[in-house]
């Protein structure tokens, strides 16, 4: 009888398959548990002790790491292609142009000289204002070490300027030559994401001359936005060429910092946006007294 | 005497049934009215949404709870929405956990979260999946961790894009708040932070110093073994990442993070044919420590994401009100899709016969070999 119950329940056991076939997370313990991986109490406390070192360390193996072929997921080749969509900008953006990393296909990172880090990336990028890509083959030098100046970029693109913006862009620079009532706009966008359609070509105004300190602010380590054009004043028309002031914010991604940069700069439809001068707003604290302003 | 007393008994019950009536069909307008009257394209005040939550709350009682389980730094309610049907067994209920707006500025992310618990709520009763879901887990949604902050980013332009939580300055310093995503205990204060009070990633004086922190780990902490499912949602970016978020550690269940992150992005695209990109910080944004979301993983819940939301630099924080609506919907999506998996790993997608008949095996087994043991008979 009881050699019976036990066959019946062995048969059962049986079909039913081995005993690690539940539903229960239980079985998988190694998702469950705290695993051992984690760095413990203690040791964690020494690691402050010399985390200057450990991070410094860190950002040393991250630069050795990235070198050969690039993963297009991985942020080193996302931050060197921010930096082509800067340069792009600065060439060839307008108040109703503008340029967006769209894709990554390829990269590849090396050591140069000893001083310097090269990328080479073949990109897509997209008009923002047409929704069209093409594609371009861009070439980033980084400063490594002690040296620190601006990356170079070099990138040559095919069909990129699809979009014919000659007809709304000189329309638009003939409405503000004038000087009959300059323009000054806040805040674009504003808290809600929200920009007027008559002020957009001016905040893309914004965006270009902001991509002429965010392609010089560049490393390895950042990677720049702008978030905001804080305030956008139209000064007398000079030598052809509109004229603005502006107060922009930039987001740095790396840092999570929103920094403040001042700008004097010049529109034409033939000459594009050149920026006269740049000046970094130091980030002033809640309690801190304003500077005196003359 | 007798026809007065029932006529008073006849008017009494008339009166009961019609007060009962506009009762159910005011709670009926109420639950109508409470999520299709409010505009969820729209970014909300943070008055709106404790009002909200209460609305939801009042509006649909057989579903949703509340609670406050914390205070933030300046003393306000930290409140999630508890999203759960009866088990019709009566079997212990799992929990996802789902929490937004641990940084200010990142609107989207309460935005989201009041969009998947009108969904759920708008839902569940034609679904058939959801509600069984719904049955077997407690969906705790807090819309807002970072109360003071998000309130701090509506005072005016320029306070929009603050970050942090509102603490006090520390001796010596002018500069308020630390960054909450940092203050967790994983591996605090190790990669990606920095110990100045007036930087964006301050990770406060200790590990949990910050009381919205503190609250979480307290709260989720109470329920580790039944949580099953941790997501933390932020913007922008673009982004699905799965712990961690120090470079030389890696979570043992690291390759199935990946393919339902991946899954989840996937169905993402489908919606809108925005990409998401799925990885875990270091590699595909920054190396990082003390995130809440390391610290869900850290402790034993075995599927941890952070999601961040649009977009990927056009306006970054400062996302249009017209995007609030497809980028919740593709969020939507993406937060189904790891829940949905992570249910039907735990409680199967419907009769399992193999578990059953093992579990009617063991039993049986148990049983004789209790009975054996305690009368020493033996089998």
């Amino acid at each position: 009888m009881s050699l019976r119950i036990i066959v019946v329940l062995a048969v059962l056991t049986g079909i039913s398959g081995s005993p690690s076939v539940t539903v229960g997370p239980e079985a998988d313990s190694a998702d469950m548990r705290a695993h051992p991986n984690s760095v413990p109490e203690t040791a964690e406390k020494t690691e402050i002790l010399g985390q200057q070192e450990v991070i410094v360390q860190e950002k040393v193996e991250e630069n050795v790491m990235a070198t050969g072929e690039l993963n297009i997921n991985h942020y080193p080749a996302r931050r060197a292609a921010q930096v082509v969509q800067h340069y792009l900008n600065t060439r060839y953006g307008s108040p109703y142009r503008l340029l967006q990393l769209h894709k990554i296909h390829r990269g590849n990172a090396e050591d140069v000289a000893d001083s310097e880090r090269k990328y080479e990336l073949e990109i897509s990028v997209q008009e923002l204002m047409g929704n069209t890509t093409g594609n371009c083959s861009a070439e980033i030098l980084f400063p490594r070490g002690e040296r620190q100046h601006s990356p170079q970029v070099q990138a040559s693109c095919e069909e990129l300027l699809k979009i014919n913006t000659k007809a709304q862009e000189e329309a638009l620079y003939q409405q503000y030559k004038m000087n009959s009532g300059l323009l000054s706009a806040q805040n674009l966008p504003d808290s809600y994401g929200h920009i007027e359609p008559d002020m957009k070509p001016f905040w893309h105004l914004g965006i270009v001359a902001a991509s002429f300190v965010m392609l010089n602010e560049s490393s390895e380590n950042t990677l720049y936005n702008m978030a905001q054009v804080a305030n956008i004043t139209q000064l007398a028309t000079e030598n052809d060429q509109l004229k603005f002031d502006c107060h922009i914010l930039l987001h740095e991604m790396v840092s999570q910092e929103i920094i403040h940069w001042k700008l004097l700069f010049t529109w034409s439809p033939p000459d594009g946006v050149k920026v006269l001068q740049m000046e970094q707003l130091p980030h002033r604290h809640e309690g801190e007294k304003p500077p005196n302003t003359n | 005497m007798e026809k007065k007393t029932l006529t008073f008994g006849i008017l009494g019950v008339f009166l009961l049934i019609l007060s009962g009536i506009l009762e159910t069909s005011n709670s009926l307008v109420e639950s109508l009215g409470s999520t299709q009257s409010y505009d969820y394209s729209k970014y909300h005040s943070m008055d709106e949404i404790y009002r909200w939550m209460e609305d939801v709350k009042r509006g649909n009682p057989e579903l949703v709870s509340s609670a406050v389980y914390g205070h933030t730094y300046e003393g306000r309610n930290i409140t999630l929405l508890k999203l759960g049907l009866e088990n019709p067994e009566g079997r212990e209920k799992k929990v996802i956990w789902v929490d937004c707006g641990i940084h200010a500025r990142e609107w989207i992310a309460p935005a989201f979260c009041q969009w998947f618990v009108k969904e759920i709520v708008n839902s569940y009763k034609t679904n058939k999946k959801l509600e069984q879901m719904l049955q077997n887990l407690d969906v705790y949604v807090t819309p807002v961790i970072n109360v003071d902050g998000y309130i701090f980013t509506w005072a005016n332009d320029s306070t929009r894009l603050w970050r942090k939580s509102r603490s006090t300055p520390p001796p010596g310093s002018s500069c308020y708040g630390v960054d909450l995503n940092r203050n967790f205990n994983a591996n605090w204060g190790t990669v990606g932070v920095s110990f100045d009070s007036c930087a964006n990633t301050y990770c406060g004086k200790s590990p949990g110093s910050e009381p919205e922190a503190q609250a979480v780990m307290d709260f989720v902490g109470r329920m580790v073994n039944q949580t099953l499912c941790f997501l933390t949602i932020h913007s922008a970016g673009q982004l699905v990442l799965l712990p961690y978020g120090h470079p030389e550690i890696s979570a043992p269940n690291y390759d199935e993070l990946v393919s339902v992150g991946e899954a989840a992005a996937a169905k993402m695209k489908k919606v809108h044919g925005m990409g998401y990109t799925v990885g875990t910080s270091p590699q595909i944004l920054y190396p990082n420590s003390g995130s809440s979301r390391d610290w869900a993983r850290l402790i034993g819940i075995p599927f941890s994401y952070t999601f961040e939301l649009r977009d990927k630099g056009e306006f970054s924080h400062l996302l249009p009100e017209e995007q609030i609506q497809p980028a919740c919907e593709e969020a939507y999506v993406g937060a189904l899709s790891i829940v949905t998996y992570v249910h039907e790993k735990t409680f199967g997608s419907g009769t399992l016969p193999n578990a059953s008949v093992f579990g009617v095996a063991m039993m049986i087994w148990s049983i004789v070999m209790a009975v054996s043991l305690t009368t020493g008979v033996m089998v």
